[in-house]
């Protein structure tokens, strides 16, 4: 489509690679992952142990949490950046309700919160066809709002999270295993699976790849957006969790900074926005990739604008290897 | 295709010309109204609102007129530049620190050379979307992290200066109390840069490729060049509204998230389809300053400052339901 694709080169090792990115994009991913771990091990000798996995893991899972939920929402020419507000409301209520409620009815009004914001922006793009950018952004103003409100009448009630959500979030088993791994581990089996073998994941391949064949075949693609949104806002609440847990604190701007990242996890792993391609696997590596990149530049003691830089420059250069090398636009 | 106005709509080929116009600025219209009502209101609530209160308002909503005013141009060239707000941090904190304890006359060296930067910035991102063919809105995402980060080395806490000629230059008013410098400034700075962009035609490739890229390119309009430019016009009024930043405040801080949000809802609001090829500059401009009046009147009713921000979410997204309920109707007749 686009004006001035360059023909296809006629190199052999640049085919073959270009066929090793289409089919198996995990594999240089994976590379990229562990070039950054020797470059790591090289500039600080013997920083790569067993409490350094257990570290990275920890903080590199919510980010994959709240990756999927872009990975999902981007595979059908979606995006969610109500994440960042959702996870930190929903951490917000679970520290503000547990001492009145309890611990289990605190998490499931945070949950239920969490995926009923999820419900208003599924029904804002999946029925009115509100562009998912303007609708998830526009929903994020207005739970932050709440939010800000609710926050001023519960000045009084203090801020306590529940002991499980600190054990999961910041505890590590053998010093290796996050305890996070506990509720990490079945949600990516399931995404992973799920967006392979059962119905609703090739529904949202199909409503993303080409949504005019989808409604000829008699997919109800609202269908299939509202109940994409709403599971995004229960996985976007998880991760609110698990980050309140780890660094021990509830506030209404925890995970704010997390959305853009969780965007760049996406894209890194090769999901398009375009909508159609993708996949779980390669975000997870992606979420991985920008933990460790994050570490490397914190030992390197480079100053917060440089880091930033070579932030957005890998972005660039990840997603314009796979457009290079995929041919697609 | 022999449309002679800079307007050019994919859906422009049948139909009574004159409809058509009336149709397409109706948006506009209304948004006039929208504005001269919320004005009323205002001075209902607050009999004292006057002259004062409008040039202050005009001051507060520059910097976020010129970033509208630019993520307009991008998005009707059929692109997303979300790294307008932190293209604005960096612009505003280089003027800054340049002005810093000097001369007037330098001042004006610094105003010129920023907004030549902000022209290099854009230069940079569109040549970035264009070479990669990556989604636009990823690159720009990417974008957003690295002038953010450049903001942040050029000064990493809020500090700087600004010459007193610029400062005064969007203070006050000129002669009447109803023409605030602020508000003659933006219109000055918008239409000569909006002007040769229009003579030229390059406002007609616009719109031909933010509407339908392949037929503009069948067309032979220069694809690659024009989006190039609608990138560079983008970073010109980024770098505008960071000297607008730096102005009315006079020093500058390295962090300015909010803006490229504020530039999108405000486009969306202003008429400007996220689709690309339809929309025109004025809406988004009246949108930032009806937006601007929403708050000032959420204070004045006394409603809790912090569920201002959810009514502002709430009139974003109905703005755009009520668009897309419009459009289907619009469709089905």
């Amino acid at each position: 489509m686009s004006a001035a694709r360059p023909i296809a080169q006629g190199n052999p090792t640049l085919a073959s690679l270009r066929r090793l990115f289409r089919d198996r994009p995990l594999i240089p991913l994976l590379g990229l992952l562990v070039v950054l771990v020797l470059v790591l091990q090289l500039v600080r000798p013997g920083i790569v142990n067993g409490g350094w996995v257990g570290i990275t893991l920890r903080a590199a899972i919510p980010l994959a949490l709240l990756a999927a939920c872009q990975t999902l929402t981007m595979l059908t020419r979606g995006i969610d950046l109500s994440v960042g507000t959702v996870a930190s409301m929903a951490a917000y209520l679970v520290a503000t309700q547990s001492t009145g409620q309890g611990d289990t009815v605190a998490i499931l009004i945070a949950l239920g919160a969490a995926a009923f914001v999820g419900l208003a922006n599924g029904i804002g793009v999946g029925v009115f066809r509100v562009h998912p950018l303007i609708m998830t952004l526009g929903i994020s103003f207005v739970v932050l709002g709440l939010m800000n409100a609710y926050q001023l009448l519960m000045v009084r009630a203090g801020v306590v999270l529940p002991g499980v959500i600190n054990v999961l979030g910041s505890g590590t088993t053998l010093t290796v295993f996050p305890n996070s791994l506990v509720i990490f581990v079945p949600i990516a089996a399931l995404i992973l699976v799920g967006l392979r073998r059962s119905g609703f994941g090739r529904l949202l391949f199909a409503v993303g790849d080409n949504p005019i064949a989808a409604r000829l075949s008699g997919v109800r693609a609202w269908q299939v957006i509202i109940a994409l949104y709403v599971l995004s806002g229960l996985l976007a609440g998880i991760a609110g969790f698990l980050v309140a847990g780890l660094t021990q604190t509830a506030s209404l701007s925890l995970v704010e900074q997390s959305v853009l990242p969780s965007v760049a996890a996406a894209v890194i792993g090769g999901t398009s926005i375009m909508g159609g391609r993708g996949g779980y696997a390669g975000t997870i590596v992606g979420a991985l990739i920008l933990t460790v990149l994050a570490n490397l530049l914190t030992v390197l003691q480079m100053p917060e604008g440089v880091r930033q830089i070579l932030f957005g420059a890998i972005i660039v250069a990840v997603a314009a290897a796979y457009t290079r090398v995929t041919g697609e636009t | 295709m022999t449309a002679a106005g800079p307007r050019l709509s994919s859906r422009g080929r049948t139909g009574d010309a004159f409809r058509r116009t009336v149709r397409r600025n109706g948006w506009t219209v209304g948004l006039v109204g929208l504005l001269i009502a919320f004005l009323a209101f205002t001075k209902m609530l607050a009999p004292n609102y006057g002259p004062t209160q409008i040039e202050s308002l005009a001051i507060s909503a520059l910097p976020l007129a010129m970033a509208a005013v630019g993520q307009a141009i991008v998005v009707i060239s059929g692109g997303i530049d979300l790294s307008v707000g932190s293209m604005m941090a960096f612009t505003s904190v280089s003027a800054a620190i340049l002005m810093q304890g000097q001369s007037e006359e330098f001042a004006v060296l610094v105003v010129i050379g920023i907004l030549l930067m902000g022209l290099v910035l854009g230069l940079i991102n569109g040549i970035l979307v264009v070479t990669t063919r990556v989604p636009d809105i990823v690159v720009t995402l990417a974008m957003l992290f690295v002038w953010a980060g450049a903001a942040l080395l050029v000064l990493n806490r809020p500090g700087g200066g600004a010459a007193d000629w610029l400062m005064a230059s969007i203070d006050g008013n000129f002669g009447t109390p109803f023409l605030p410098r602020a508000l003659v400034v933006l219109i000055v700075i918008v239409v000569v840069a909006w002007f040769p962009v229009v003579r030229s035609g390059l406002a007609v490739e616009l719109y031909a490729v933010g509407s339908n890229r392949l037929a503009a390119f069948r067309s032979g309009v220069p694809v690659n060049r024009t989006k190039v430019l609608a990138y560079v016009l983008t970073g010109f009024f980024a770098a505008a509204g960071g000297l607008a930043l730096t102005a009315s405040t006079g020093s500058a801080q390295p962090i300015q998230g909010q803006y490229t949000v504020q530039s999108v809802a405000a486009i969306v609001l202003g008429g400007v389809s996220l689709a690309g090829g339809r929309g025109n500059l004025v809406g988004p401009i009246l949108a930032v300053f009806i937006l601007s009046l929403v708050r000032t009147d959420l204070t004045f009713m006394g409603v809790n400052p912090s569920l201002s921000t959810s009514i502002q979410g709430l009139i974003l997204v109905g703005v755009v339901m009520f668009g897309a309920i419009i459009t289907f109707r619009r469709r089905r007749a």
